[in-house]
Protein backbone atom coordinates (compact mmCIF):
# COMPACT_ATOMS: atom_id res chain seq x y z
CA UNK A 1 0.00 0.00 0.00
CA UNK A 2 2.63 2.02 0.22
CA UNK A 3 4.13 2.38 -3.00
CA UNK A 4 3.26 5.97 -3.68
CA UNK A 5 5.32 6.70 -0.39
CA UNK A 6 8.60 4.75 -1.28
CA UNK A 7 11.37 6.48 -1.60
CA UNK A 8 14.40 4.53 -0.51
CA UNK A 9 14.45 0.33 -1.17
CA UNK A 10 16.36 -0.28 1.82
CA UNK A 11 17.21 2.74 4.16
CA UNK A 12 20.40 1.85 5.92
CA UNK A 13 20.52 0.76 9.79
CA UNK A 14 21.93 3.88 11.21
CA UNK A 15 19.05 5.84 9.74
CA UNK A 16 15.83 3.05 10.76
CA UNK A 17 17.08 2.46 14.07
CA UNK A 18 17.18 6.03 15.16
CA UNK A 19 14.30 7.44 16.63
CA UNK A 20 11.54 8.77 13.97
CA UNK A 21 11.36 12.12 16.42
CA UNK A 22 14.42 12.56 16.38
CA UNK A 23 14.36 13.00 12.39
CA UNK A 24 11.33 15.00 13.21
CA UNK A 25 13.39 17.45 15.12
CA UNK A 26 16.34 17.33 13.14
CA UNK A 27 14.42 18.35 9.62
CA UNK A 28 13.04 21.67 11.53
CA UNK A 29 16.72 22.33 12.80
CA UNK A 30 18.27 22.07 9.15
CA UNK A 31 15.37 24.13 7.70
CA UNK A 32 14.90 26.50 10.23
CA UNK A 33 19.27 26.96 9.60
CA UNK A 34 19.17 26.90 5.89
CA UNK A 35 16.39 29.81 5.64
CA UNK A 36 18.78 32.10 7.92
CA UNK A 37 21.70 31.46 5.95
CA UNK A 38 23.08 34.20 3.08
CA UNK A 39 26.47 33.09 2.18
CA UNK A 40 26.55 31.32 -1.39
CA UNK A 41 29.61 28.96 -0.40
CA UNK A 42 28.55 27.75 3.10
CA UNK A 43 24.97 27.33 1.56
CA UNK A 44 26.30 25.56 -1.43
CA UNK A 45 28.19 23.47 1.38
CA UNK A 46 24.88 22.36 3.58
CA UNK A 47 23.32 21.47 -0.33
CA UNK A 48 26.11 19.00 -0.73
CA UNK A 49 25.65 17.86 2.73
CA UNK A 50 21.95 17.32 2.61
CA UNK A 51 22.31 15.42 -1.01
CA UNK A 52 24.84 13.21 0.53
CA UNK A 53 22.55 12.33 3.34
CA UNK A 54 19.80 11.90 1.35
CA UNK A 55 22.52 9.46 -0.99
CA UNK A 56 23.35 7.61 1.78
CA UNK A 57 20.02 7.32 3.37
CA UNK A 58 19.68 5.06 -0.25
CA UNK A 59 17.59 7.32 -2.09
CA UNK A 60 18.16 6.60 -5.86
CA UNK A 61 19.76 9.68 -7.55
CA UNK A 62 16.96 8.94 -10.33
CA UNK A 63 14.30 8.98 -7.33
CA UNK A 64 15.61 12.03 -6.50
CA UNK A 65 15.92 14.14 -9.41
CA UNK A 66 12.34 13.34 -10.22
CA UNK A 67 11.34 14.64 -7.12
CA UNK A 68 13.27 18.12 -7.53
CA UNK A 69 11.83 18.39 -10.82
CA UNK A 70 8.53 18.76 -9.01
CA UNK A 71 9.31 22.06 -7.77
CA UNK A 72 11.97 23.55 -9.93
CA UNK A 73 9.27 25.00 -11.75
CA UNK A 74 8.63 27.75 -9.64
CA UNK A 75 12.47 28.01 -8.96
CA UNK A 76 12.84 28.42 -12.99
CA UNK A 77 10.46 31.71 -12.34
CA UNK A 78 12.32 32.80 -9.63
CA UNK A 79 16.26 32.70 -11.39
CA UNK A 80 14.88 34.32 -14.57
CA UNK A 81 13.25 37.08 -12.36
CA UNK A 82 14.25 37.97 -9.13
CA UNK A 83 17.86 39.33 -10.96
CA UNK A 84 15.88 41.48 -13.38
CA UNK A 85 14.31 42.95 -9.78
CA UNK A 86 16.46 43.67 -7.63
CA UNK A 87 18.59 47.43 -8.39
CA UNK A 88 22.68 46.92 -8.23
CA UNK A 89 25.55 46.63 -10.56
CA UNK A 90 23.94 45.74 -14.09
CA UNK A 91 25.75 42.29 -15.38
CA UNK A 92 23.00 41.86 -18.14
CA UNK A 93 21.31 44.33 -20.07
CA UNK A 94 17.83 43.25 -22.09
CA UNK A 95 16.29 45.96 -23.39
CA UNK A 96 14.83 48.29 -21.08
CA UNK A 97 15.56 45.43 -18.30
CA UNK A 98 19.03 45.01 -16.46
CA UNK A 99 19.81 42.02 -14.44
CA UNK A 100 22.14 42.79 -11.50
CA UNK A 101 24.77 41.00 -9.68
CA UNK A 102 23.26 41.43 -6.17
CA UNK A 103 19.70 40.28 -7.44
CA UNK A 104 21.65 37.54 -9.38
CA UNK A 105 23.00 36.60 -6.07
CA UNK A 106 19.98 36.87 -4.18
CA UNK A 107 18.42 34.23 -7.16
CA UNK A 108 21.09 31.74 -6.37
CA UNK A 109 20.97 32.14 -2.31
CA UNK A 110 16.73 31.17 -2.57
CA UNK A 111 17.52 28.70 -5.01
CA UNK A 112 20.24 27.07 -2.81
CA UNK A 113 18.09 27.33 0.69
CA UNK A 114 14.91 25.68 -1.10
CA UNK A 115 16.70 22.25 -2.64
CA UNK A 116 18.61 21.93 0.82
CA UNK A 117 15.54 21.77 2.47
CA UNK A 118 13.43 19.72 0.22
CA UNK A 119 16.30 17.44 0.01
CA UNK A 120 16.75 17.11 3.58
CA UNK A 121 13.54 16.87 3.92
CA UNK A 122 13.16 13.59 1.82
CA UNK A 123 16.42 12.20 3.17
CA UNK A 124 15.25 12.42 7.07
CA UNK A 125 11.14 11.94 6.93
CA UNK A 126 10.85 10.78 3.34
CA UNK A 127 12.75 7.22 3.92
CA UNK A 128 10.12 6.99 6.82
CA UNK A 129 7.36 4.64 7.12
CA UNK A 130 4.61 7.02 6.56
CA UNK A 131 2.41 5.50 9.36
CA UNK A 132 5.55 6.18 11.70
CA UNK A 133 5.86 9.90 10.78
CA UNK A 134 2.00 9.78 12.12
CA UNK A 135 2.94 7.86 15.08
CA UNK A 136 6.52 10.81 15.92
CA UNK A 137 3.58 13.65 15.70
CA UNK A 138 1.74 12.14 18.03
CA UNK A 139 4.62 12.01 20.25
CA UNK A 140 5.56 15.32 19.50
CA UNK A 141 1.94 16.52 20.64
CA UNK A 142 0.47 17.43 17.81
CA UNK A 143 -3.62 17.32 18.56
CA UNK A 144 -4.54 13.82 18.96
CA UNK A 145 -7.42 13.94 16.51
CA UNK A 146 -5.32 15.29 13.69
CA UNK A 147 -3.22 12.53 14.04
CA UNK A 148 -5.89 10.02 13.83
CA UNK A 149 -6.99 11.88 10.23
CA UNK A 150 -3.36 11.57 8.98
CA UNK A 151 -3.14 7.87 10.04
CA UNK A 152 -6.46 7.18 8.37
CA UNK A 153 -5.83 9.14 5.66
CA UNK A 154 -2.68 7.58 4.86
CA UNK A 155 -4.26 4.13 4.83
CA UNK A 156 -6.82 5.42 2.45
CA UNK A 157 -4.49 7.01 -0.39
CA UNK A 158 -2.94 3.17 -0.77
CA UNK A 159 -6.68 1.75 -1.00
CA UNK A 160 -8.13 4.64 -2.61
CA UNK A 161 -5.23 4.69 -5.35
CA UNK A 162 -6.31 1.12 -6.39
CA UNK A 163 -9.37 2.41 -6.90
CA UNK A 164 -8.46 5.12 -9.06
CA UNK A 165 -6.24 2.91 -10.92
CA UNK A 166 -9.28 0.15 -11.61
CA UNK A 167 -11.35 3.59 -12.90
CA UNK A 168 -8.66 4.67 -15.17
CA UNK A 169 -8.59 1.23 -16.21
CA UNK A 170 -12.25 1.06 -17.09
CA UNK A 171 -12.06 4.54 -18.81
CA UNK A 172 -8.64 3.21 -21.11
CA UNK A 173 -10.95 -0.05 -22.25
CA UNK A 174 -13.41 2.61 -23.70
CA UNK A 175 -10.78 3.96 -25.33
CA UNK A 176 -10.81 7.08 -23.65
CA UNK A 177 -7.64 9.48 -24.52
CA UNK A 178 -7.52 12.66 -22.16
CA UNK A 179 -7.50 16.01 -24.64
CA UNK A 180 -8.97 19.60 -23.74
CA UNK A 181 -12.14 19.41 -24.85
CA UNK A 182 -15.31 19.71 -22.99
CA UNK A 183 -15.52 15.78 -22.84
CA UNK A 184 -12.36 15.23 -21.31
CA UNK A 185 -12.97 17.50 -18.37
CA UNK A 186 -16.42 16.04 -17.73
CA UNK A 187 -15.37 12.70 -17.27
CA UNK A 188 -12.64 13.52 -14.98
CA UNK A 189 -15.14 15.12 -13.11
CA UNK A 190 -17.14 11.65 -12.91
CA UNK A 191 -14.09 9.59 -12.16
CA UNK A 192 -13.63 12.34 -8.85
CA UNK A 193 -17.14 12.25 -8.35
CA UNK A 194 -17.75 8.53 -8.63
CA UNK A 195 -13.65 8.52 -6.79
CA UNK A 196 -15.48 10.47 -3.80
CA UNK A 197 -18.80 8.03 -3.94
CA UNK A 198 -17.28 4.96 -3.26
CA UNK A 199 -14.69 6.11 -0.41
CA UNK A 200 -17.92 7.35 0.80
CA UNK A 201 -19.71 4.02 0.94
CA UNK A 202 -16.04 2.70 1.85
CA UNK A 203 -15.76 4.84 5.00
CA UNK A 204 -19.41 3.89 6.49
CA UNK A 205 -18.25 0.55 5.97
CA UNK A 206 -14.99 1.60 8.43
CA UNK A 207 -17.14 3.34 10.65
CA UNK A 208 -19.52 0.74 11.26
CA UNK A 209 -16.14 -1.96 11.47
CA UNK A 210 -14.79 0.28 14.00
CA UNK A 211 -18.00 0.75 16.10
CA UNK A 212 -17.77 -3.33 16.37
CA UNK A 213 -14.73 -2.95 17.85
CA UNK A 214 -15.39 -0.47 20.28
CA UNK A 215 -13.93 2.49 18.88
CA UNK A 216 -14.70 5.08 21.12
CA UNK A 217 -12.46 7.95 20.04
CA UNK A 218 -8.95 6.93 20.70
CA UNK A 219 -6.18 4.72 19.17
CA UNK A 220 -4.05 3.19 20.61
CA UNK A 221 -0.77 4.17 19.30
CA UNK A 222 2.04 1.16 19.04
CA UNK A 223 4.62 2.56 21.85
CA UNK A 224 7.66 1.16 20.19
CA UNK A 225 9.92 4.54 19.85
CA UNK A 226 12.53 4.74 22.51
CA UNK A 227 14.40 7.69 22.41
CA UNK A 228 17.81 6.46 23.57
CA UNK A 229 21.26 7.32 24.13
CA UNK A 230 22.57 6.81 20.48
CA UNK A 231 19.55 9.88 19.70
CA UNK A 232 21.08 12.52 22.12
CA UNK A 233 24.19 11.73 20.60
CA UNK A 234 23.23 12.37 17.23
CA UNK A 235 21.04 15.40 17.81
CA UNK A 236 24.15 16.51 19.86
CA UNK A 237 26.35 16.46 16.42
CA UNK A 238 23.80 17.51 14.70
CA UNK A 239 23.22 20.96 16.19
CA UNK A 240 27.00 21.21 16.70
CA UNK A 241 27.18 20.38 12.75
CA UNK A 242 24.43 22.88 11.98
CA UNK A 243 25.70 25.42 14.16
CA UNK A 244 29.04 25.69 12.53
CA UNK A 245 27.52 27.69 9.19
CA UNK A 246 25.59 29.38 11.00
CA UNK A 247 28.05 31.08 12.88
CA UNK A 248 30.64 31.62 9.91
CA UNK A 249 27.94 33.32 7.96
CA UNK A 250 27.46 35.37 10.71
CA UNK A 251 31.10 36.39 11.08
CA UNK A 252 32.16 36.56 7.49
CA UNK B 1 2.67 26.18 -8.33
CA UNK B 2 0.38 26.56 -4.75
CA UNK B 3 3.27 25.00 -3.35
CA UNK B 4 5.70 27.69 -2.01
CA UNK B 5 9.18 26.07 -1.54
CA UNK B 6 11.07 27.13 1.71
CA UNK B 7 13.60 29.49 1.35
CA UNK B 8 11.19 32.17 -0.93
CA UNK B 9 9.11 33.71 1.72
CA UNK B 10 10.25 36.64 4.21
CA UNK B 11 9.86 35.38 8.12
CA UNK B 12 6.66 37.32 9.12
CA UNK B 13 4.70 35.93 5.92
CA UNK B 14 5.77 32.49 7.41
CA UNK B 15 5.01 33.19 11.12
CA UNK B 16 1.72 35.24 10.26
CA UNK B 17 0.89 31.61 8.37
CA UNK B 18 1.87 29.72 10.46
CA UNK B 19 0.08 31.49 13.13
CA UNK B 20 -3.00 31.68 10.93
CA UNK B 21 -3.34 28.03 9.89
CA UNK B 22 -2.82 27.20 13.74
CA UNK B 23 -5.95 28.53 14.62
CA UNK B 24 -7.64 27.34 11.70
CA UNK B 25 -6.57 23.61 12.50
CA UNK B 26 -7.29 23.97 15.90
CA UNK B 27 -10.79 25.38 15.73
CA UNK B 28 -11.55 22.47 12.91
CA UNK B 29 -10.29 19.75 15.06
CA UNK B 30 -11.96 20.84 17.88
CA UNK B 31 -15.60 20.74 15.42
CA UNK B 32 -14.83 17.18 14.26
CA UNK B 33 -16.47 14.63 15.90
CA UNK B 34 -14.87 11.17 16.17
CA UNK B 35 -17.39 9.77 14.16
CA UNK B 36 -16.57 11.82 11.21
CA UNK B 37 -12.88 10.83 11.66
CA UNK B 38 -12.88 8.05 9.19
CA UNK B 39 -15.27 9.83 6.79
CA UNK B 40 -12.70 13.30 6.87
CA UNK B 41 -9.85 10.62 6.26
CA UNK B 42 -10.98 8.74 3.34
CA UNK B 43 -12.15 11.62 1.42
CA UNK B 44 -8.78 13.04 2.61
CA UNK B 45 -7.20 10.39 0.99
CA UNK B 46 -9.84 10.86 -2.58
CA UNK B 47 -9.11 14.80 -2.66
CA UNK B 48 -4.85 13.38 -2.57
CA UNK B 49 -5.24 11.12 -5.39
CA UNK B 50 -7.52 13.37 -7.49
CA UNK B 51 -4.84 15.76 -7.28
CA UNK B 52 -2.01 13.26 -9.17
CA UNK B 53 -4.69 13.37 -11.93
CA UNK B 54 -2.99 15.15 -14.97
CA UNK B 55 -5.88 17.44 -17.03
CA UNK B 56 -4.74 18.68 -20.18
CA UNK B 57 -5.71 22.55 -21.15
CA UNK B 58 -4.67 23.28 -24.18
CA UNK B 59 -0.89 22.77 -25.10
CA UNK B 60 -0.41 22.54 -21.16
CA UNK B 61 -1.12 19.99 -18.69
CA UNK B 62 -2.10 20.84 -15.06
CA UNK B 63 -3.21 18.88 -11.68
CA UNK B 64 -6.66 20.04 -9.82
CA UNK B 65 -6.29 21.93 -6.29
CA UNK B 66 -9.85 20.95 -5.44
CA UNK B 67 -9.70 23.69 -3.01
CA UNK B 68 -13.25 24.11 -3.82
CA UNK B 69 -15.02 20.77 -4.16
CA UNK B 70 -13.20 20.09 -0.73
CA UNK B 71 -14.91 23.59 0.86
CA UNK B 72 -18.26 22.18 -0.61
CA UNK B 73 -18.03 18.98 0.43
CA UNK B 74 -16.15 18.91 3.88
CA UNK B 75 -16.91 22.55 5.21
CA UNK B 76 -14.40 23.25 8.17
CA UNK B 77 -12.82 19.43 7.68
CA UNK B 78 -11.38 20.79 4.65
CA UNK B 79 -8.99 22.34 6.79
CA UNK B 80 -6.97 19.35 8.63
CA UNK B 81 -7.56 17.89 5.43
CA UNK B 82 -5.83 20.09 3.47
CA UNK B 83 -2.72 20.04 6.28
CA UNK B 84 -2.52 16.51 6.16
CA UNK B 85 -2.46 16.08 2.49
CA UNK B 86 0.35 19.14 2.09
CA UNK B 87 2.39 17.22 4.85
CA UNK B 88 2.58 13.92 2.87
CA UNK B 89 3.18 16.12 -0.70
CA UNK B 90 5.96 17.80 1.36
CA UNK B 91 7.90 15.02 2.70
CA UNK B 92 6.98 12.28 0.46
CA UNK B 93 7.07 14.15 -2.93
CA UNK B 94 9.25 17.28 -2.58
CA UNK B 95 6.13 19.65 -3.11
CA UNK B 96 6.89 22.71 -1.17
CA UNK B 97 9.18 23.00 2.34
CA UNK B 98 8.85 22.48 5.85
CA UNK B 99 8.49 25.88 7.56
CA UNK B 100 6.16 27.16 4.03
CA UNK B 101 3.47 24.70 5.66
CA UNK B 102 1.78 27.06 7.31
CA UNK B 103 1.34 29.55 4.77
CA UNK B 104 0.55 26.89 2.43
CA UNK B 105 -2.17 25.50 4.43
CA UNK B 106 -3.29 29.15 4.52
CA UNK B 107 -3.08 29.72 1.12
CA UNK B 108 -5.42 26.84 0.13
CA UNK B 109 -7.72 26.36 3.10
CA UNK B 110 -9.30 29.92 3.39
CA UNK B 111 -10.47 29.98 -0.37
CA UNK B 112 -11.83 26.26 0.37
CA UNK B 113 -13.92 27.64 3.71
CA UNK B 114 -15.13 30.71 1.90
CA UNK B 115 -16.43 28.52 -0.79
CA UNK B 116 -17.82 26.24 1.34
CA UNK B 117 -19.91 29.10 3.25
CA UNK B 118 -21.21 31.15 0.67
CA UNK B 119 -21.63 28.41 -2.21
CA UNK B 120 -22.35 25.62 -0.27
CA UNK B 121 -25.84 26.74 0.57
CA UNK B 122 -27.01 27.25 -3.12
CA UNK B 123 -26.26 24.19 -4.27
CA UNK B 124 -29.21 23.06 -2.18
CA UNK B 125 -31.74 24.00 -4.25
CA UNK B 126 -30.29 24.45 -7.63
CA UNK B 127 -30.73 21.45 -10.60
CA UNK B 128 -29.12 20.76 -13.87
CA UNK B 129 -27.16 23.35 -15.44
CA UNK B 130 -27.36 25.69 -12.85
CA UNK B 131 -26.16 23.04 -10.23
CA UNK B 132 -23.15 22.96 -12.81
CA UNK B 133 -23.09 26.29 -12.99
CA UNK B 134 -22.72 26.53 -9.12
CA UNK B 135 -20.05 24.00 -9.25
CA UNK B 136 -18.14 25.66 -11.37
CA UNK B 137 -17.68 28.92 -10.05
CA UNK B 138 -16.56 27.16 -6.82
CA UNK B 139 -14.22 25.04 -8.71
CA UNK B 140 -12.91 28.70 -9.76
CA UNK B 141 -13.09 30.90 -7.02
CA UNK B 142 -11.36 28.40 -5.04
CA UNK B 143 -8.41 28.18 -7.64
CA UNK B 144 -8.52 31.98 -7.85
CA UNK B 145 -8.65 33.10 -4.56
CA UNK B 146 -5.33 30.72 -3.42
CA UNK B 147 -3.73 32.14 -6.88
CA UNK B 148 -4.44 36.13 -5.38
CA UNK B 149 -2.87 34.54 -1.69
CA UNK B 150 0.12 32.91 -3.22
CA UNK B 151 1.00 36.09 -5.17
CA UNK B 152 0.25 38.29 -1.93
CA UNK B 153 2.73 36.25 0.16
CA UNK B 154 5.36 36.73 -2.56
CA UNK B 155 4.60 40.22 -3.08
CA UNK B 156 4.41 41.11 1.14
CA UNK B 157 8.03 39.27 1.18
CA UNK B 158 9.59 41.91 -0.63
CA UNK B 159 9.16 43.53 -4.28
CA UNK B 160 11.79 41.69 -6.16
CA UNK B 161 8.90 38.96 -6.83
CA UNK B 162 6.49 41.46 -8.24
CA UNK B 163 7.46 40.37 -11.39
CA UNK B 164 7.69 36.62 -10.45
CA UNK B 165 4.02 36.70 -9.04
CA UNK B 166 2.38 38.71 -11.98
CA UNK B 167 3.71 35.33 -14.00
CA UNK B 168 2.12 33.24 -11.60
CA UNK B 169 -0.94 34.83 -11.28
CA UNK B 170 -1.12 34.10 -15.39
CA UNK B 171 0.26 30.67 -15.11
CA UNK B 172 -3.27 30.06 -12.63
CA UNK B 173 -5.81 30.61 -15.60
CA UNK B 174 -5.60 27.00 -17.49
CA UNK B 175 -5.90 26.06 -13.69
CA UNK B 176 -8.98 27.69 -12.92
CA UNK B 177 -10.91 26.78 -16.49
CA UNK B 178 -9.48 23.02 -16.00
CA UNK B 179 -10.87 23.59 -12.28
CA UNK B 180 -14.17 24.98 -13.16
CA UNK B 181 -15.02 22.49 -15.78
CA UNK B 182 -14.52 19.67 -13.18
CA UNK B 183 -15.92 20.63 -10.17
CA UNK B 184 -18.59 21.58 -12.18
CA UNK B 185 -19.17 18.13 -13.44
CA UNK B 186 -18.31 16.37 -10.42
CA UNK B 187 -21.12 18.22 -8.64
CA UNK B 188 -23.76 17.47 -11.09
CA UNK B 189 -22.70 13.75 -11.21
CA UNK B 190 -22.60 13.76 -7.80
CA UNK B 191 -26.23 15.26 -7.33
CA UNK B 192 -27.47 12.19 -9.62
CA UNK B 193 -25.63 9.49 -7.74
CA UNK B 194 -25.37 10.78 -3.97
CA UNK B 195 -27.42 13.39 -3.75
CA UNK B 196 -26.72 13.13 0.23
CA UNK B 197 -23.14 14.20 -0.03
CA UNK B 198 -24.52 17.67 -1.03
CA UNK B 199 -27.60 17.69 1.51
CA UNK B 200 -25.31 16.53 4.23
CA UNK B 201 -24.75 18.96 7.78
CA UNK B 202 -21.46 19.99 7.36
CA UNK B 203 -19.67 20.86 10.57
Amino acid sequence: MNRLFQLSQQPPQWLSQSDPRLRVILALLLALVTVNLSGLAILGFLLISALSLALSAGIPFSHLLKRLLAFEGFMLLVLLFVPFSIAGDSILQLGPFAASEQGLERAITIVLRANTVVIGLLALLGTMEPEVLGHSLAKLKLPEKLVHLFLLTIRYIGVLYDEYQRLRQAMRARAFVAGSNRHSWRSFGWLIGMLLVRSLQRSQRILGAMKCRGFHGQFYLLDNQRWQNRDSIFLTVAVTLLAIPLTLDTLL
Amino acid sequence: MAHIPDGVLAAPVLITGAIASAAAVSIAVKKLDYDRIPQAAVLAAAFFIASLVTVPVGASSVHLLLNGLMGVLLGWTAVPAILVALILQAVFFGYGGLLVLGVNTFNLALPALLVGLVIAPRLKNSSGRQLFIWGAVAGGTGVCLTAVLVSLSLLISGPEYLAASKVILVTYLPLMLAEAAVTGATLSFLQRVAPELLWEQKV
